[in-house]
């Protein structure tokens, strides 16, 4: 890390998309970036092309209509974003769970498009992937982003302990945190993941009032389960930020989990139910989307 | 069969339609008004267009009439008292709208409606305003059956453009057109949130940059029409259009067509717009006789001609040899660097131009970015707008509109179409509106997909009404019919979404 105000040219992190004008990730209008990378592998991810790094196997070269992929001299997969038709061969054809659709960019370029949304965005909201693997570039990324009084907000699925490294907290104006599931095996099953440090993250954030946001994700059917997690989420976070109570929807969901999960989406009624329940313990700015 | 004859059988058409259309017809017949041979050979060639203003003027295209002084002194000619209360007032209003003529022969601007009744409507209860208001709405929209007809409200709040917005949700009619005059220092926050709201649901009010009309026009600046900027007390006298892509297809290079096609054709549109406004001034008898201008309702010197442009999109793609409208202006810097150098050129000999009867603007005309009539198809987009079905993202589209903008004080627009979940976030469009019009954008238009009531190019339909149209039933409104043209030969309701697929949270 440089000491002051320099960028460290080396540092780059993968980025999947960047969508300048965004109204679903905070509050305001944003531009939103998507890294890639994400240490859960949530059955119901719903863009699980952005799990994994991309492994050069070349499985999807032959699929691409627009000739946009191709091997450079390193034997690394080049992709041609001119050429690009973003008609998702690629990702439908991974075997990993990644995209060869990624730039690997530094916070300079990445801060070149986020001067030009400026004058029209609230902030930008980074999410992923999982964003905060890259907890050094981001810290760099929103010292910038600051200066130029834009405001930053993480969309965090809990992995990152806040807690035993507070420096991108210190330049990041909040948390929008998934809690997707409280007891151990549920979560295992759900996330491939203990939920230990995602619970952790919620009390740290709550107490440095840091919270931006809290989801979960309401399954058809999991009575036990969505219970369980919505009582959890509801009597910690009280007043503190809202608590959106997300309907699943099997779009984009990888099929065999589709399957597992469910192929039809959860019902508004349903879903009303666990933010009724939400309000009823405290969690009064509760709503489903 | 006789021309008048399909008028007069058109099932269609309303009576009152088929009367202007035989009014058109009757002013078609005669020729006294004659430009050079040169200009019908480019016009034939549909390289210049008269917007079919009429072979005789018989009035300016467009009338800003100062109704505060309606309100001020009453009106001799209509025997008008100054009103006294709200009911006077929007009865006075009501009359004398049905006096001011036009090209469409409706009164394209309404007043300044804020201003001009807020005195009136806190005399009143609200309950009672409010319904007198809805009233006066519901008879421009029955009387004044056109929807370019304009009013316009702001920039700073009041109780009156609040109720105004309020009726316009609950009474979701095309008619009037709707401008909030937006000044970041003197719209509140929540007012301006109120016409979001109100604008995603029914397609208007559009927000128009109030600084920068302001130093083209001083205070007292009319929105008319689908997005005319003009002076109130005056108007605009005619506008006649350059289809640049047309003008360009006898050039043989970019240098050919700055140096001699551009201007060549710019001159016979001058030539066209002098003999037509001292036609109006000095032939026609509304400035002489008209109790608009006897009264001082219009001053004669406060009208400008409007110089209008359309197809800039398809004429830097052409002259650049672009086939493929995805890679060309608009999403290429090549093509829209040239669209500035046009515009410059465009700019800058107009401004050369001594204007008859333009007193109050230095003698000079004033440039105006067309929004296009449904015969242009695709061949034409309006003004300097990016073509339907290929527009970037919603960030670029802006930074293009944000250059090309300022040329046009006589009124450019761009509309954009928001999904569904706009509408629980008006702040974040207020943000975007905020910036681009810092940024040099004039006149931001939206509305949500799933409405009846839509933009088409600059002006209000209900998609219902079409319909009505295409089941051979009359239509009130009388630009239903270009809605619908609009929307089979330009596609002009398909432009682009501003939709959201929604990555995070699952």
């Amino acid at each position: 890390m440089p000491s002051t105000g320099e960028f460290s040219t080396m540092m780059r992190a993968p980025v999947n998309k960047i969508i300048p004008f965004s109204n679903v990730d905070g509050p305001g209008n944003r531009t939103a970036v998507f890294f890639q990378g994400c240490p859960f592998n949530c059955l119901f991810c719903h863009n699980p092309e952005t799990i994994r790094l991309c492994q050069s196997c070349g499985a999807c070269v032959e699929s691409c209509p627009a000739k946009a992929l191709s091997f450079a001299a390193d034997g690394q997969l080049f992709w041609d974003s001119a050429a690009c038709v973003q008609c998702d061969a690629c990702i439908k054809r991974c075997p990993y769970d990644a995209s060869p659709r990624v730039r690997w960019m530094s916070v300079e370029e990445l801060l070149s498009d986020i001067r030009r949304s400026a004058p029209y965005i609230a902030g930008i909201t980074t999410s992923g992937g999982e964003c905060t693997q890259y907890n050094e570039f981001l810290i760099e990324l929103f010292t910038e982003v600051q200066k130029l009084g834009k405001s930053c907000l993480i969309d965090s699925n809990g992995s990152f302990d806040f807690a035993r490294d507070p420096r991108v907290l210190a330049v990041c104006d909040g948390v929008m945190l998934d809690v997707k599931a409280v007891s151990p095996a549920w979560s295992k099953e759900l996330l491939s993941h203990p939920p230990r440090l995602v619970l952790k993250n919620l009390d740290y954030l709550l107490c440095v009032g840091k919270l931006q946001e809290l989801r979960t994700v309401i399954l058809p059917g999991r009575d036990r389960e969505n219970e369980e997690t919505v009582r959890y989420v509801a009597a910690r976070i009280g007043e503190a930020c809202p608590y959106k109570i997300i309907r699943y929807r099997p779009y984009g969901v990888r099929e065999r989990y589709q399957k597992l999960l469910g192929e039809l989406e959860t019902e508004a009624d349903y879903a009303e139910r666990y933010a009724d329940l939400a309000r009823s313990l405290g969690a009064t700015k509760a709503y489903v989307i | 069969m006789s021309d008048a004859l399909n008028i007069i059988q058109d099932p269609t058409l309303t009576y009152h339609q088929q009367l202007l259309a035989l009014a058109r017809l009757g002013e078609s017949t005669d020729h006294m008004l004659r430009y050079s041979d040169a200009y019908y050979e480019a016009k034939k060639r549909g390289a210049l267009c008269d917007l079919n203003e009429g072979a005789m003027p018989y009035r300016p295209r467009y009338i800003c009439p100062d109704y505060e002084l309606l309100f001020r002194k009453g009106c001799q000619f209509l025997g008008l008292e100054p009103p006294k209360d709200l009911l006077e007032a929007v009865n006075a209003l009501e009359i004398f709208y049905c006096h001011v003529p036009s090209i469409t022969s409706f009164p394209v601007y309404l007043g300044d409606l804020d201003r001009l009744l807020e005195p009136f409507v806190l005399k009143e209860d609200r309950a009672y305003a409010k319904k007198v208001l809805g009233l006066f709405l519901r008879n421009i929209d029955r009387v004044q059956t056109d929807s370019f007809v304009h009013a316009d409200i702001g920039p700073e709040d009041s109780v009156t453009a609040r109720l105004l917005l309020e009726l316009t949700e609950e009474m979701q009619l095309a008619i009037p057109n709707l401008t909030l005059r937006y000044d970041p220092e003197k719209t509140g926050e929540d007012f301006a949130l109120a016409c979001v709201k109100c604008m995603l649901k029914t397609a208007k009010p559009s927000f128009a940059n109030h600084r920068m009309f302001c130093k083209e026009w001083g205070e007292r600046y009319a929105i008319a029409s689908c997005y005319n900027g003009l002076s109130i007390g005056g108007g605009g006298y005619t506008l006649p259009r350059l289809r640049l892509y047309e003008c360009a297809l006898g050039a043989t290079s970019v240098e050919d067509f700055l140096s001699r096609e551009l201007p060549r054709h710019i001159d016979l549109q001058l030539e066209y717009m002098d003999k037509r406004v001292k036609f109006i001034v000095e032939e026609s008898s509304f400035f002489k006789t008209s109790f608009l201008v006897t009264e001082g309702f219009v001053k004669r010197e406060n009208f400008t001609g409007m110089f209008g442009v359309v197809g800039l999109a398809e004429c830097c793609n052409h002259l650049l040899g672009i086939t493929d409208k995805k890679k060309g202006f608009g999403m290429n810097e090549k093509a829209t660097a040239l669209g500035l150098r046009i515009m410059d050129a465009i700019e800058a000999r107009v401004a050369a131009h001594e204007a008859p009867y333009c007193e109050a603007y230095g003698h000079r005309y004033r440039l105006h970015a067309q929004v296009g009539i449904d015969s242009d198809g695709m061949d034409d987009s309006p003004g300097t707008r990016i073509p339907i079905g290929v527009e970037p993202t919603m960030l670029e589209q802006l930074e293009v509109n944000e250059k090309f903008h300022p040329y046009f004080p006589t009124g450019t627009g761009d509309i954009f179409k928001f999904e569904e979940t706009w509408l629980k976030t008006p702040d974040a469009i207020l943000a975007i509106i905020q910036g681009a019009l810092e940024n040099g954008l004039r006149y931001f238009s939206g509305y949500l997909e799933n409405n009846d009531v839509v933009r088409v190019t600059g002006y209000l339909v209900k998609k219902s009404e079409i319909e009505k149209l295409r089941a051979k039933k009359q239509s009130l409104n009388n630009v239903t019919v270009f809605g619908m043209g609009a929307q089979d030969g330009g596609h002009a309701l398909d432009r682009r979404v501003q939709h959201y697929d929604e990555s995070a949270g699952q």
